[in-house]
């Protein structure tokens, strides 16, 4: 593999080992790999794969309770595997720097943004102030911020979500390191904001010829973006190489595996159009919502959105966050009452109902939740869960609950076993059955699924995809699917809509919006999502920008 | 105040005594037992014993003195010594556990009860309801809780139970405060939303989600005031507003030993250190709760 020059960093048997109460695990199990200057390797794997870990054990950040049992890691030739936390302290920043995973959580909030970049100019070597601001505003204007001397003066919190990795970076490139470890540096933003990002990051490495270790999950940003791939799994290596040849060619089978989960490699099969006779399910006419703001100013969140799902279809919802597509399956769903406008779901004007029929209104749309980590009650066990919707309705007896339960249970594919089990022994695609179950176990005619994929691993992204496919074959439901993810919605939607800003620009069937769309920002949408130099997606994405 | 002070104390002898890493062998098992928590135990635990079964720990009657035997300094026969009325000290405080422990218990209860529905409604309704009775709760805060308890004790007359209640009455802010926090917080989590979007109702949900999940800080706020009201109540007994005498309550112990601080320390030092003891346990034994609760 590596047959030029010295490598940048070289980790050769890595060992890394968790303690939890009385036990340790070993989370990486001899890992070694070489990254050459100017490369980019990218590290993938599912959560759990040990790629964080790694990356910490790089830089001499392992949480507390980890500890690096074995093995060598040598920058620039020397081990720094054995160094005390100072010794390390002194390299960080100049040698090897770390861009974080949430720019929202990075930064310090009582500090300006000039004072966060002069920081690490002063830590390491002694700089007069004057130089430094300089040096400061040049990095910000170096990493395409602009205004810097503006920026200079301001709090992160003045700062968009991009904007704040942009200044992490800053903070990264600040002294020229020879390695720059990325964390996932862009899963925290959207879309269009990740391609700049990333492009950034591209940029900065062929000027300076930094190397970048790239920790990802996400199998099309590694493509498009590093010269080799390592791929994760369990904390071992299952496969690495040359990232044009492992894709091509994948030698293991989990590798084969991942790629075939990737939501933009899998050539959409066209979904039938819908028939123009088949009733609407959901009717959206002309929804506006205000928020009040302080001051007696209102912020409006969504505006004049109109669309209508049929029934026994999907439809999706996309847009970049504070677009408006949380709000506007808020007011669908009856949690909020619209502005203006009106939300029909069958008889049913959602925002005119009152507390009372409202609550027979539940019966027929269910919401699931993002995040099924904080959707469902920690003390409560599944089964308790999955029945709590039977016991808000007619009573009906305990057998016949029990059997709805274990019924719905096995119908979105989860043991009976699991029914006694508590929400944390659960893993992240079980708990997002166990939320499904508890929206169908009322069986209604619509499931409004809220990013209801976006928290998950590829590999359980597809099963819960796949999973939602055929509960709407087999119980004719009606989905409306909000998403950032616009590889996932052409596998998925019949119908989509597109939001910026709280106004739907574009409309339609998937396959007219995704081939001919008639606003710059779908095409700008489309043109971002990663993956575009996976084998096969080509096919994919060619036919839709062209 | 000393309780502050006694939280921070305990805080640092609990950071070494903290299981850390790994415990695979003997000598890392016997460095990593919480002492600090067993003892805690251990003092809680016999001072429950004093109050269930006063008489196998002494064989002295706590109101009857014995003539000529005043004032005794510690001995075999009187390991703590005996009173001015000649009555065995350490009888004495063994026999007052009950009284001192059921009013703490009282109170505690008072302020739970009280303090943990008030802060419940006003965390989950909202609204008005919320600004009302949390201006009642800040009214309750700004009056010095001394003040208030003797307030009440003088309205409602005194006793044992009267000022337990007068005790609880002035912890009933806290519980509030701590209760809406913690409910205002679980009232946000999607899980609740998640149970109003399957049609329960809100007293269903309130009781289903909002009320178990906000309850962990308060059960570790309750251990710390736990060891509050003991002190409370033996500062009431020392001012005379307690228990009467000849209830051989802690407080009313120091108070009537304080007249012979100078020839008989020990009347004074003995049931303060029992309540110092009692105290620091209650706090220790909170911490542990409230670090098991994250």
């Amino acid at each position: 593999m590596s047959t030029f020059g010295k490598p940048v960093l070289d980790v050769r048997d890595l060992h890394v080992s968790y303690s939890q109460g009385d036990s340790r695990t070993t989370v990486v199990h001899g890992v070694s790999f070489s990254v050459q200057p100017g490369e980019v390797v990218a590290l993938v794997g599912e959560s759990g794969s040990g790629k964080t870990s790694t990356a910490q054990a790089v830089i001499g950040l392992l949480p507390a309770n980890g500890r690096l049992e074995s093995g060598s890691i040598r920058l620039n030739g020397e081990d720094i595997s054995r160094w005390s936390a100072k010794r390390l302290r002194n390299i960080r920043g100049a040698v090897v720097s770390l861009i974080p995973q949430d720019p929202g959580n990075s930064l310090n909030p009582v500090l300006t943004v000039g004072a966060q970049v002069r920081e690490i100019l002063e830590l390491h070597g002694r700089i007069d102030r004057r130089d430094a601001d300089r040096r400061v505003i040049e990095l910000l204007a170096h990493v395409g911020l602009t205004d810097p001397e503006l920026r200079v003066r301001q709090y992160p919190h003045e700062l968009s979500g991009g904007m704040k990795q942009r200044v992490l970076i800053a903070i990264a490139i600040a002294l020229r390191p020879a390695l720059i470890i990325a964390d996932e540096p862009t899963s925290a933003l959207d879309v269009t904001v990740q391609r700049r990002i990333l492009d950034l990051i591209d940029d900065l490495r062929r000027e300076y010829g930094t190397a970048v270790l790239f920790v990802t999950h996400d199998l099309g940003v590694a493509a498009d973006r590093s010269d080799r791939i390592i791929v994760l799994q369990g904390g071992r290596i299952q496969e690495q190489g040359e990232t044009a040849a492992v894709l091509a060619a994948p030698e293991s089978a989990y590798t084969r595996k991942l790629l075939s989960d990737v939501p933009s490699l899998i050539i959409a099969q066209p979904r039938p159009a819908v028939e123009a006779s088949r009733a609407p399910a959901v009717v959206v006419r002309n929804l506006v919502q205000d928020f009040d703001l302080p001051g007696g100013r209102t912020y409006r969140a969504v505006d004049d959105v109109s669309f209508t799902v049929a029934r026994g279809t999907t439809h999706a919802i996309v847009g970049e966050s504070g677009s408006g597509k949380t709000t506007t399956i808020r007011a669908i769903a009856g949690f909020q009452k619209p502005t203006s406008g009106q939300t029909l779901i069958d008889d049913f004007d959602v925002g005119s109902l009152k507390s009372g029929s409202l609550r027979q209104f539940r019966r027929k749309v269910q919401l699931v939740y993002q995040n099924p980590w904080g959707s469902l009650d920690p003390r409560q066990t599944v089964r308790a869960i999955v029945e709590e919707p039977l016991l808000n309705f007619e009573p009906i007896g305990r057998a016949a609950r029990e059997a709805q339960v274990t019924a719905i249970i096995e119908r979105v594919g989860l043991p009976a076993g699991i029914l006694s089990r508590l929400p944390h022994a659960l893993s992240g695609g079980q708990r997002q059955r166990v939320a499904i179950a508890r929206a169908l176990v009322l069986e209604p005619e619509i499931v409004v699924l809220d990013e209801a994929v976006s928290a998950l691993d590829v590999t359980v992204q597809a099963q819960i995809l796949a999973l939602l496919a055929q509960l709407q074959r087999d119980l004719g439901l009606t989905y409306v699917f909000v998403s950032h993810d616009l590889a996932v919605v052409r596998q998925i939607a019949d119908t989509v809509s597109v939001l910026q800003n709280g106004r739907q620009v574009d409309h339609g069937p998937v396959e007219q919006v995704f081939n001919a769309p008639s606003s710059a920002y779908t095409r700008e949408l489309i043109a971002a999502i990663p993956g575009r130099k996976l084998p096969r997606a080509t096919a994919l994405s060619t036919g839709s920008i062209s | 105040m000393t309780s502050v002070d006694i939280l921070i104390a305990v805080d640092h002898a609990a950071g070494r005594s903290a299981p850390k890493g790994d415990r695979r062998n003997l000598s890392g098992r016997i460095l990593t037992f919480p002492f600090g928590l067993a003892l805690a135990w251990l003092v809680l635990a016999t001072v429950l014993l004093w109050a269930v079964a006063p008489q196998l720990f002494t064989a002295y009657d706590p109101l009857e003195g014995m003539p000529g035997g005043q004032l005794k300094a510690p001995s075999a026969a009187h390991i703590l010594g005996t009173d001015s009325l000649g009555r065995d000290l350490f009888a004495r405080i063994v026999h007052g556990a009950v009284h001192s422990l059921s009013g703490a218990v009282a109170a505690v209860g008072v302020g739970l009860v009280v303090g943990t529905a008030l802060g419940l409604l006003a965390g989950s309704v909202r609204g008005r309801v919320d600004a009302v009775l949390m201006r009642f709760v800040d009214v309750l805060l700004s009056i010095p809780t001394l003040l208030l308890s003797l307030s009440i004790i003088i309205i409602l007359g005194f006793g044992t139970l009267n000022a337990a209640i007068a005790v609880g009455a002035t912890a009933i802010a806290g519980f509030a405060r701590l209760m809406r926090s913690e409910v205002v917080r679980v009232r946000n989590a999607e899980f609740v939303e998640a149970a109003f979007g399957s049609g329960g109702t809100f007293g269903k949900v309130l009781w289903r989600h909002i009320l178990p999940n906000s309850l962990t800080s308060v059960v570790a706020y309750t251990a710390v005031q736990f060891g509050w009201a003991i002190l409370q109540i033996s500062t009431l007994g020392f001012l005379g507003y307690g228990a009467p005498p000849p209830t051989p309550e802690w407080g009313l112990l120091i108070a009537e030993g304080r007249n012979y601080l100078a020839t008989a320390w020990w009347l004074t030092a003995a049931p303060g250190l029992i309540v110092v003891a009692v105290v620091l346990s209650a706090n220790r034994i909170s911490q542990s709760i409230g670090r098991a609760a994250r």
